[in-house]
């Protein structure tokens, strides 16, 4: 299962839309800045096959200026872990 | 705590996102995240308005596997603007004492004893029937709180008054706000604050009168400050008879002799007068003249009656009145100086400033309660600021719920949710809403508070429902009343979260839930109503007090009355009360829209709240130009002539000293919760009496050494405080009665101001020793 988090940068004027629109999509969770013009996005889905669709939804967005992953985490890092 | 690694990689990645934002971003915010769906995250932070006192702040609190783990302001909340005072950080902690009450118990053999829940509601019920049936339906009653959630105090207003047809309903904001109510009546027409918290950021002078903010409203006292910090120009005043902490991080502090601030305010008016400082445009259009009773009495003994009648008068009769308070003639009355007070009638008498003047219980619990807040009304009348951002006369309450719960909902011996008893439409729409026969509702008010426990102390009442409350530690006049209430043939039942003085007489205890192990509502100083929620669960048998007051109906044949589910209830019975405020002077808004916002001011019309009342541009029912003061028949608000009385009990050579009474920053009221939070605990351990240095010395008395306060009541022992947080003025002390090990109110007097019923914690007579 794929774990990512973001900061969500929106386009000017548009945090409440960027708002609204992640809290829309399936697979993600969104935490506002009160004081700054940025949102924090946390996704989780249930494949790589779903993260790319999800990723697709994301690239379509008008409201969003532009994405900086902060954290990331999938199943195959644990089963790589495991190996070693 | 359970977490699944699924949360906890979510969380990791969320707490990796915000440390990443602020780095780049410092003092970056996230508090609003109980808008969001963090239902897969380890903290869920859910809204709701804090427990303690009347200010209601607006608190987030963070819960985590059923259990509440963190609190922090909630920065939606405009009251407090995310921040909280010591006992809001804390609050939580008040869940989770090791002594809740979780269980049911009944006195057997003298003992409390724990018993199923349902056995404990039958009894009560059949206790009551058995009642009325021996002694009549006034022999029951049910003493309530400023703390009750606002469906608790409605459903008991319903079965007492509606169903059983009695109007032995009073609650504890009787002792804490009732001459504010009855200040606003007489001189508005209608009850509770024309302004609002916004008036704090527009005011350019605050003056706050026996007041110690500092400590009893700190968010708001710090929202002052703040002000004062970022403006520069901004002044305020202390007005009090002990200084205090609020003294000190004031601009200037008065001090005036106990009782004499009616003889100040009257000063005050003539000054504005003699200084031509009246402003006549707002006076001739919209304020009127009156006068009422004099020499009205403490109502000290049992069964005292009074009716005030008011007489209408003119200006220059007015004028005429304060001849007899010119300043120089105040100064020997009161001790505030000529100067002092020529400096307050100049500061609300210049027009360029904007004044708002604060108080809470130094002119509430004050045998003439109802006067001295006729009398601040009358210095904003005079000058015509009043209902205007930063021009506010402003009653700060108590509790958190004392106005949305008592006042609105109307949980007092005369009241009914809309109107008095004493009316028939009040009680044909009551009837009508409460689905009874309008012939229930007894138009004749029985009991105020203090005239209830003397009642049970006679034998008049039988049996009394006490929640929410703990009169057996702030009952002034105490032993009489602790007397009465374990005569043999009383029955005592106490809904409670923890063992109390009170808890100690019941005789049957009913475990409460408390706060947001359920979901109500509290309505707070500035007309807000706040919704909570419940956030965690109900610890053993414990049950909000509304279902037990629902149970009870049941078992005695009310269940056409009270027909709500137990998931449901809250919202229905908030779909029913506010039937009752539908009109532009008193719209509340819908359940749906409390739910989602940190708190909704009334009148709610059109989607839109209230802010300031009585003023066309902001209060959709007002009426014309300028002002409309609605709330009289003759849309003026009422300037009253009051006159300077002596209190019910002065110091004498054989009872020396005044007893002034009140609380601290860090617990609340009889300290029954706060004393379980062990941060506030350590922070205050005990309780103490003040006094004065030189008095202190004469006397031997050195900095906690035990000293013995005695009145012609009781007396009780406990350390001195010389120099401590507060300081009275020599021939004065100053004891907390948080404490329940040193019992203060066994030795307070139980004198009353006439009008509002609202005993004077603030003054009697005492005598010190070391003990």
């Amino acid at each position: 299962m794929p774990f990512f988090s973001y900061l969500a940068y929106p386009k000017p004027g548009a945090k409440q839309a960027l708002l609204n629109d992640l809290t829309t999509l399936d697979h993600c969770e969104v935490m506002v800045a009160e004081n700054e013009e940025i949102l924090i996005l946390v996704t989780d889905t249930a494949d790589e096959k779903k993260e790319k669709e999800l990723q697709k939804k994301l690239n379509k967005l008008k409201s969003l200026q532009s994405l900086g992953m902060t954290f990331g985490h999938t199943d195959e890092q644990t089963k790589d872990r495991q190996k070693e | 705590m359970d977490i699944s690694r699924r949360e906890f990689i979510k969380l990791v990645a969320a707490q990796s996102a915000a440390a990443t934002a602020g780095v780049l971003f410092p003092g970056i915010s996230f508090g609003a995240w109980e808008k969001l769906d963090l239902s897969s995250g380890r903290i869920k932070w859910k809204k709701t308005p804090c427990r303690f006192c009347g200010t209601g702040c607006g608190l987030l609190v963070g819960v985590a596997g059923g259990r509440a783990v963190a609190v922090k302001g909630d920065p939606n909340c405009s009251v407090n603007k995310g921040l909280c005072c010591v006992k809001g950080y804390h609050s939580i902690q008040v869940l989770y004492g090791k002594d809740r009450v979780t269980e049911a118990l009944v006195r057997k053999n003298d003992k409390l004893v724990e018993v199923p829940l349902k056995e404990a509601l039958d009894l009560v019920a059949a206790k009551m029937k058995e009642t009325i049936k021996d002694h009549g339906k006034d022999a029951v009653a049910i003493y309530g709180s400023g703390q009750w959630s606002i469906p608790d105090g409605y459903v008991a207003s319903k079965l007492f008054k509606g169903c059983i047809g009695t109007n032995n309903v009073e609650a504890n904001a009787r002792l804490c706000m009732a001459s504010a109510v009855t200040g606003f009546l007489t001189s508005f027409g209608l009850d509770e604050p024309m302004g609002c918290y916004d008036d704090i950021d527009h005011a350019d002078v605050f003056i706050t009168w026996g007041n110690n903010m500092a400590e009893m409203h700190p968010v708001l006292f710090s929202r002052m400050l703040a002000n004062r910090k970022s403006k520069g120009h901004i002044k305020i005043i202390d007005f009090a008879t002990r200084t205090t902490r609020s003294s000190q991080a004031s601009d200037k502090s008065i001090l005036f002799r106990p009782q004499t601030d009616l003889a100040v305010a009257n000063a005050i008016c003539y000054e504005i007068i003699h200084n031509k400082w009246v402003n006549w445009d707002f006076v001739n259009k919209h304020v009127s003249f009156h006068k009422g009773k004099t020499n009205i009495g403490y109502g000290i003994e049992d069964h005292f009656k009074f009716k005030d009648k008011a007489e209408t008068v003119d200006f220059e009769q007015f004028k005429a009145f304060l001849k007899d308070y010119t300043p120089e003639k105040v100064e020997k009355i009161s001790g505030v100086s000529a100067q002092d007070i020529k400096y307050l009638a100049a500061l609300y008498g210049n027009p360029d400033k904007k004044v708002t003047s604060f108080w809470c219980m130094g002119p509430n619990q004050h045998t003439r309660g109802t006067w001295i807040n006729n009398l601040i009304y009358n210095i904003h009348l005079l000058v015509g600021k009043i209902s205007t951002p930063g021009n506010s006369p402003f009653s700060l309450t108590g509790q958190p719920s004392a106005c949305g719960t008592v006042r609105e909902v109307g949980t007092l011996t005369h009241k009914l949710p809309h109107g008095v008893v004493m009316k028939e439409k009040a009680r044909q729409l009551a009837a009508k809403i409460w689905n009874v026969p309008v012939t229930n509702i007894d138009p004749k008010p029985t009991y105020h508070t203090v005239e209830m426990f003397r009642a049970l102390d006679r034998g008049d009442i039988r049996l009394m429902w006490i929640q929410a409350t703990n009169p057996m530690v702030t009952m002034p006049n105490l032993n009489r009343y602790r007397d009465g209430a374990q005569k043999e043939d009383r029955f005592v039942v106490v809904s409670e979260i923890y063992p109390t003085p009170t808890y100690d007489i019941a005789d049957v205890v009913l475990p409460s839930a408390l706060w947001i192990e359920r979901e109500g509502f509290f309505g707070n100083s500035e007309r807000r109503t706040q919704h909570n929620e419940q956030l965690t669960p109900t610890p053993g048998n414990t049950m909000c007090n509304s279902w037990q007051l629902i149970e009870v109906a049941r078992r005695l044949g009310y269940e056409k009355q009270f027909p709500w589910g137990r998931e449901t209830h809250i919202e229905d019975i908030w779909n029913e009360y506010i039937q009752f405020h539908d009109n532009p002077k008193h719209r509340m808004a819908p359940y749906k829209v409390l739910q989602a916002r940190s708190g909704v001011q009334w009148p709610f019309v059109n989607g839109m709240e209230t802010k300031w009342r009585f003023n066309p541009k902001y209060d959709p029912a007002a009426k014309g130009e300028g002002f409309d003061f609605y709330g009289k028949p003759d849309h003026r608000a009422w300037i009253w002539l009051r006159p300077y009385e002596p209190a019910a009990e002065s110091p004498d050579s054989e009872y020396p000293f005044w007893l002034n009474t009140g609380r601290v920053l860090e617990h609340w009221h009889s300290g029954s919760m706060t004393r379980r939070i062990p941060i506030l605990h350590r922070a205050v351990p005990s309780s103490y009496v003040e006094i004065n240095a030189d008095d202190a010395a004469r006397l031997g008395i050195v900095n906690g050494s035990k000293v013995k306060i005695s009145s012609r009541r009781g007396s009780v022992k406990m350390p001195a405080s010389i120099n401590g947080r507060g300081i009275p003025p020599k021939g004065m002390v100053f004891v907390p009665f948080f404490d329940e090990k040193h019992l203060i109110n066994e030795v307070t007097l139980d004198a009353f101001c006439p009008i509002s019923k609202q005993p004077d914690y603030k003054k009697c007579a005492v005598k010190v020793e070391r003990g």
